[in-house]
């Protein structure tokens, strides 16, 4: 089980980061999706991996039990990357919008008006 | 228990969703209300300042829960000293959004201005670190909005390079996180102090990834090489007052690698030691001479202030880097400087680009007030490149008077130097293309004459500009006492058994 999990995450990684550096929004926002995904599994993973275990102690204190607190973790990064993936949409869509175009790379210094003739 | 330290988290908190949802539609109603929420946070955390001025550690246990279980929140100096430093730059900033009407070009600028404070104060208050991670991604999206306020073309590319850039950062984060659970068994920032030097060298290499991790997630917000190429064109494209109250978000940055690298992986300990300070220092060295440079060669206004914040932001790494009480002494010094210079900076070129209509650097006849605005520039500037008479002399020489290790003395004092003297290079091209070299051109007023000339500036616009710069006079003046304060600040910092002992110690009241 281990070995799948860790290439889970590992290919989910090689993935994301792949598509994190296309630098077109759509790629970059499917290549977040991923790399969020790949670090839920991780979240999960660092808890130790257990099978047919509760999470919380029974009532005598005497059962095997695993980690609660990863899937504590798991459970507020989920969320937090779920709304940060909405806003990354919207932001993404505002700006293919209002540029035409959907690069995410800009050079901070080569603006329009900075080569324009002078007034 | 004290309910006060939650105060600066729960006050901006309860006026956020009441701005956005209640007052939506007024404005006047919007800015009464958020100025109120500014004004009770300062008030709140002077009151905050005062109570940790005794020294001692002041746990607020959230649910009543003990330390490692429950999460908790720890006034310090340290953290006192940040809450007031973020309220009295929120108050500053918010005079100007609202003197200069830029609050109300777009919606909803009081509730995300709100939310931002939330997540600053948060971030500085927190002792446990996946509560760090929590607080980091509310700053992260009130600033996202607050970044494309107002819209526009390369303002909306600005803005998806810089939530792109921060949303890698979240996950890198929550690996660092997944990476220290599951080698130590707690995210509190207590109990790792205690777990972590437990560990032998030899098998801490998890903990070291993490440590460096970490390093590399903070060295993102505090726009750090190699991931500061964000800053400039974020800062450039923000609204200026955005950019000001940005100042202290890079702080937040250095704040973490403060207290994460000094409490948790702190100098003496087996497992990571001199893992944060090697890497940090060639780090911080080549930030400075990339904001020098970039102040020197920037073709606009917004962008060469973006670049001066790089450098300023490198040589306050540079001073942590050495994490010794002393260096810190100075770093929290400078921090301090840096906020209010970079803050003052934005706000005034904020004034000039608005009434020239570009921040390209390039003369263009003089419009309204020429003088005074040429004199504000002036001082921020001599501020911003550590000149006398105002706090950045003093800071610089406090940061170089601390770096005197041979081996680190030559590069620092060489870059910090070098970098100084490019920087007011920079803002000397500057200020007189903007203020000196456009007198000499002629006024065509023949042609401009259905353009009426821009309003003069009145007394609100300038005054938050002007309490900006007197705030880095005030630092000056009195630096004896606020080194003296700041020495204690960095003395309570590196003691970490008395942090350990105070978060973790049994709850006597429950």
């Amino acid at each position: 089980m281990e070995i799948i999990v860790a290439s889970t995450v590992g290919v989910l990684t090689a993935g994301g980061v792949y598509l994190l550096l296309r630098l077109r929004t759509f790629a970059v926002i499917l290549g977040l999706a991923l790399l969020s995904y790949a670090v839920n599994v991780f979240l999960f993973a660092s808890g130790r991996l257990a099978i047919d275990m509760s999470p919380i102690l029974n009532k005598y204190g005497d059962g095997v039990y695993t980690d609660p607190l990863p899937q504590a973790l798991v459970l507020t990064a989920i969320v937090i990357s779920f709304g940060m993936t909405a806003v990354l949409v919207m932001i993404g869509l505002g700006a293919y919008l209002e540029a035409g175009s959907d690069e995410i790379n800009i050079d901070p210094n080569a603006e329009d008006d900075a080569t324009e003739p002078q007034a | 228990m004290m309910h006060w330290i939650i105060l600066p988290v729960v006050l901006p908190a309860m006026f956020a969703p009441l701005i956005g949802f209640v007052m939506r539609w007024d404005i006047t109603l919007a800015r009464a209300a958020s100025v109120t929420a500014t004004v009770l946070l300062l008030a709140v955390s002077i009151g905050l300042a005062v109570m940790a001025v005794d020294g001692d550690t002041h746990i607020y246990r959230l649910g009543n829960w003990p330390a490692p279980f429950g999460i908790v929140l720890v006034l310090d100096r340290l953290s006192a000293l940040m809450v007031l430093l973020t309220a009295a730059l929120a108050l500053v900033v918010l005079v100007h959004a609202i003197a200069t009407g830029w609050d109300n070009r777009g919606r909803h600028f009081h509730a995300l201005f709100q939310f931002q404070l939330m997540g600053i104060c948060g971030a500085f208050l927190t002792g446990d670190i996946f509560n760090l991670f929590v607080f980091f991604e509310i700053l992260l999206i009130a600033s996202y909005g607050l970044m494309i306020h107002s819209g526009g073309k390369d303002r909306m590319r600005a803005g998806l390079q810089y939530v792109v850039m921060n949303l890698a950062g979240s996950t890198l984060f929550l690996f660092a996180l997944g990476t220290l659970y599951a080698s130590t068994g707690t995210l509190n920032i207590a109990d790792l102090a205690v777990r972590i030097p437990q560990i032998p060298a030899e098998e801490a290499s998890l903990v070291r990834v993490a440590a460096i991790l970490l390093m590399i997630v903070f060295a993102v917000k505090a726009a750090l090489f190699p991931v500061q190429f964000w800053l400039p064109a974020t800062y450039a494209n923000a609204p200026a007052p955005v950019a000001a109250l940005f100042a202290i978000m890079t702080k937040v940055g250095a704040y973490a690698i403060l207290r994460v690298h000094t409490v948790v992986f702190g100098p003496d300990v087996p497992g990571t030691e001199g893992l944060a300070n090697s890497w940090l220092f060639i780090a911080s060295i080549v930030t400075i001479a990339i904001g020098a440079i970039g102040v020197l060669g920037a073709k606009r206004l917004m962008t060469q202030i973006g670049f001066s914040a790089v450098g300023s932001m490198g040589t306050l790494l540079v001073a942590i880097s050495a994490f010794t009480p002393t260096a810190t002494t100075a770093a929290l010094y400078y921090m301090v400087h840096s906020t209010f210079a970079a803050a003052c900076l934005f706000l005034i070129a904020d004034l000039v680009v608005t009434r020239r209509g570009t921040d390209v650097l390039r003369p263009i006849a003089p419009t309204v007030q020429n003088g005074l605005f040429a004199a504000l520039f002036f001082g921020s500037a001599i501020a911003m490149a550590g000149m006398p008479p105002l706090s950045g002399f003093l800071g610089k020489l406090l940061v170089m008077d601390a770096l005197r290790e041979p081996g680190a003395m030559g590069w620092a004092w060489g870059a910090i130097l070098i970098g100084s003297l490019v920087t007011i290079l920079g803002f000397a091209r500057a200020g007189s293309t903007l203020f000196w070299k456009s007198t000499a051109m002629p006024v065509d007023d023949a042609e401009d004459e259905a353009v009426p000339p821009p309003n003069a500036a009145t007394a609100l616009e300038v005054a938050p500009t002007m309490i900006a710069l007197a705030m880095l006079a005030a630092l000056a003046v009195f630096a004896g006492p606020a080194t003296t304060y700041l020495q204690n600040t960095s003395a309570q910092l590196f003691d970490r058994a008395g942090y350990i002992a105070a978060v973790l110690e049994p709850n006597e009241e429950s």
